[in-house]
């Protein structure tokens, strides 16, 4: 592996412009190709994880209707539709994708500091993608463990995919975390190394922000999940007994003896937990790009939005056992965690101020990815307040095995951090593509998507306070539940049935967009961050032509007074931008 | 070495006026970290906080797995005292190579290199060695967990052993071909010592845990 730094290369760059289509958008060291290989891999697998939960609501919403869905393969849907949505989805293409689009462009770079391994990046998430969906068709189906993977369950006879199901899970876990390390590498060298002159650390962007803490949190968190895969194949595959319990299964001894299965509980939440925070910093970061832009607004309060970014981050670290109140611990162990908990609304509230306080009295343009920003700040809200609740011990204790926990966290990480993938595409499509979509028909997708997915998670929370269990394929005759909880299932269900198809409209728009969309401008949002400032549009290989772009300002000179223009380019320099007329400088 | 980080971004950004166009003086900070030369080795930085990381939470594992009844403390053998021993060597060798190729005495390069990698070499046999003395006692991994954290802890550690003997082999056949250009094997070696000293130390911290319970 021969790595070439080409963010330190400046002049002979047209020279080794790849050619033809294969080195060009197959075996790409492009980060920006790379980006939309794992931005396309990451929607694809999203879907099949989008279908698997219209399948579960179907049994949910109508029991026992359809002969297809029975409870080994329920169990199933469940267990890979969460491990895809938090992992193969949301963490690959806020990473691989937004991260690797956005860092180089946002620093003033002309690339990933090591492109080759950045390429080895992706092919290797695609291999651990491949091995996940193989685990659907083989002898015994994929593994329906949950996907929190708890053992002794998750390999003992009777649960579903114990033979290969469950193998195939862990081998593909532990390739994506190789994966992800090696991406990881490449975005944190990347932001300290090649960030173009004058582009200090305080002048990044937040998007840039959120996404290098939240690779930093990766990387550190992401060894836990690996361990534990590690050690719990050894207790399938060797008959160790680092998690497994002496245990007898349907009247025989397997061999196990005392191991511990919380101890699986503590190393998979050690990871767990700053996973949340892996995908949600990126959206934080994201969502504060947006709303500034849209609104012609500085970001309220950019220093304090940095450390509240990385007081999450560290923060995350410390909560992991809030995971695990049901398991039982020592209530002096409870109570600290329950604190760290709601310290860590602190930095998130002061966020969400901001980004209220960033809309207030702004020009706000009303356009699809400020339409997503704001049903984000919504969403969020909403999933906060319940995390809010959660995490207090005796409240948790009660509804944590109902659909008030599954009310909170698909509002939390679910909901949020989607609508702002949404709003990241509509926002970045135009210099992804060069292309322009119909903005018609995506407020249509705002629109119905957020409203349904209101109407699929407001009565989950009603149904969790009524008691209604989550993870059970049937309710049955359940004496202490109403009939009407089964109607709100069926409207529920209904709901649900009708966001996934509304995500046609998006689709609809992608490909109206590619063959007939109109040509977009450079710069269509008068956006100030250095990626609207490329020469070319799409980007070319190199990103910046012949020179560097130098950097002069931070990356919210929105509506600054005494100027013509509501925005000043951050390479536009100070005294380069008197009264606005030539702003052009940097083109 | 969080806090360092932490103390590095607070000097970054405390008492700066983000909002002040131009206000950055071009000595102090834009872009690298002590200039791009550093690349790599930061990535190797990186790359160590995530291996801490890894063996950090196999020693809690291990930690928290031994207060359970049914863990019987596993004798090591005597044979890990040589193979530390081999493993300090071979440390001390590639720094001394190191400082060679600092200094320019590339005559240092060839037997260096070589002894390093047969000591490291020499480590791995001795480690297996280990394992199947382990099993001739009738120490197989499912015996007892700390059997499993034995065959676990020390595999991981060879795995990573392994993965800088794959840049030792590039780097040491760039020399022996003479294809190598001076300052990039002086890089590479300078990398791979600091790799090599963090895995003696992992592997020192690893052995007292060992040994010690």
């Amino acid at each position: 592996m021969s790595y070439v730094a080409i963010a330190d290369r400046d002049h002979e760059q047209e020279h080794h412009d790849p050619q033809t289509f294969i080195t060009k958008y197959i075996w790409s060291q492009d980060h920006k190709v790379i980006a939309v290989q794992y931005g396309i891999t990451a929607v694809f697998v999203g879907l099949i994880a989008l279908g698997l939960s219209a399948m579960m609501r179907l049994q949910l919403g109508f029991p026992d209707q359809f002969s297809f869905i029975n409870p080994e393969n329920y169990y199933q849907f469940i267990t890979m539709h969460g491990m895809i949505m938090v992992i193969y989805l949301l963490t690959a293409l806020f990473l691989g994708g937004f991260g690797n689009y956005l860092i180089p462009l946002q620093c003033g770079a002309r690339d990933m500091v090591f492109p080759y391994l950045n390429m080895l990046s992706y092919w290797v998430y695609l291999l651990s993608v491949i091995i996940l969906l193989i685990s659907f068709f083989v002898p015994g189906g994929s593994t329906g463990a949950g996907w929190t993977l708890y053992p002794p369950q998750a390999i003992m006879q009777g649960t579903p995919g114990t033979d290969w199901g469950i193998l195939l899970m862990l081998a593909s876990l532990g390739v994506f975390i190789v994966a992800f390390t090696m991406g990881g590498l490449n975005y944190v060298t990347t932001v300290l190394q090649a960030r173009c002159k004058g582009m200090t650390l305080m002048r990044m962007p937040l998007s840039v922000w959120g996404i290098f803490i939240a690779t930093i949190l990766g990387l550190l968190a992401f060894p836990a999940l690996l361990v534990s895969a590690i050690m719990m194949l050894f207790d399938k595959t060797l008959m160790t007994s680092f998690f497994m319990p002496a245990i007898s299964s349907m009247g025989a001894d397997p061999g196990y003896t005392g191991g511990s299965p919380i101890l699986f509980q503590h190393l998979f939440w050690f990871f767990g937990h700053p996973e949340v925070y892996i995908v949600a910093l990126p959206a934080f970061g994201i969502v504060s790009d947006l709303l500034s832009t849209h609104a012609r607004k500085n970001i309220f309060g950019y220093r304090m939005m940095v450390w509240a970014i990385i007081a999450i981050g560290g923060l995350s670290f410390v909560v992991w056992a809030h995971h695990m109140y049901v398991s039982g611990m020592n209530p002096y162990f409870g109570f600290f965690f329950a604190t760290t908990t709601l310290i860590i609304a602190v930095p998130t509230a002061i966020k969400v101020y901001n980004w209220v306080l960033t809309l207030w009295e702004g020009n706000i343009h009303l356009r699809v990815p400020m339409l997503f920003a704001i049903g984000f700040i919504f969403t969020f809200i909403h999933g906060g307040l319940t995390g809010l609740f959660l995490g207090n011990v005796t409240i948790d204790l009660p509804l944590s095995d109902t659909y008030f926990v599954v009310a909170h966290f698909h509002m939390v990480m679910g909901v949020s951090p989607v609508l702002v993938v949404f709003g990241a595409i509509y926002h970045w499509w135009p210099k992804i593509t060069g292309k322009m979509y119909n903005e018609t028909l995506g407020k249509w997708h705002f629109w119905m998507t957020f409203l349904g997915t209101y109407a699929i998670y407001l009565p989950m929370h009603y149904l969790g306070f009524a008691g209604v269990p989550r993870r059970y394929f049937a309710m049955g005759n359940t004496e202490f539940l109403p009939d009407s909880a089964q109607d709100l299932n069926a409207a529920i269900t209904i709901s649900a049935l009708f966001v996934a198809l509304t995500q046609i409209l998006f689709f609809i728009n992608v490909f109206w967009s590619l063959r007939k969309g109109p040509k977009a401008d450079p710069n269509p949002w008068d956006a100030t961050t250095l990626e609207w400032q490329t020469p070319d549009t799409p980007p070319k290989h190199g990103n910046w032509g012949h020179d560097l772009p130098e950097c002069h300002r931070w990356a919210y000179d929105y509506s600054v007074p005494g100027y013509e223009d509501d925005f000043i380019p951050q390479n536009v320099p100070a005294d380069k931008a008197p009264a606005g007329r030539d702003h052009g400088e940097g083109h | 070495m969080l806090a360092t980080l932490l103390g590095w971004l607070l000097k970054q950004s405390f008492n700066t006026q983000p909002w002040i166009a131009d206000e950055v003086s071009d000595t102090a900070h834009h872009g690298p970290l002590g200039g791009s030369s550093n690349t790599r080795l930061i990535a190797l930085m990186t790359l160590l906080a995530v291996v801490t990381s890894f063996f950090a939470l196999i020693f809690s594992a291990y930690a928290l797995r031994m207060e359970l009844g049914d863990w019987v403390p596993l004798t090591e053998p005597q044979l890990l005292w040589t193979n530390t021993g081999m493993l300090i060597l071979a440390s001390l060798t590639f720094q001394w190579t190191r400082n060679g190729a600092v200094k320019g005495l590339t005559s240092r390069l060839k037997p260096g290199l070589i002894v390093t990698g047969v000591l490291t070499a020499g480590f791995i046999v001795g480690q297996w060695v280990a394992w199947q003395q382990l099993q001739a006692n009738g120490q197989l991994i499912t015996s007892n967990p700390s059997n499993a954290f034995f065959y676990f802890l020390t595999g991981a550690h060879a795995v990573h052993i392994l993965g800088g003997m794959y840049v030792w082999a590039r780097a040491t056949t760039r020399v022996m071909l003479g294809t190598a250009e001076v300052g990039a094997i002086r890089r590479s070696i300078e990398l791979c010592t600091i790799y090599w000293h963090f895995l003696l130390l992992v592997w020192l911290i690893l052995f007292g845990l060992l040994l010690s319970t």
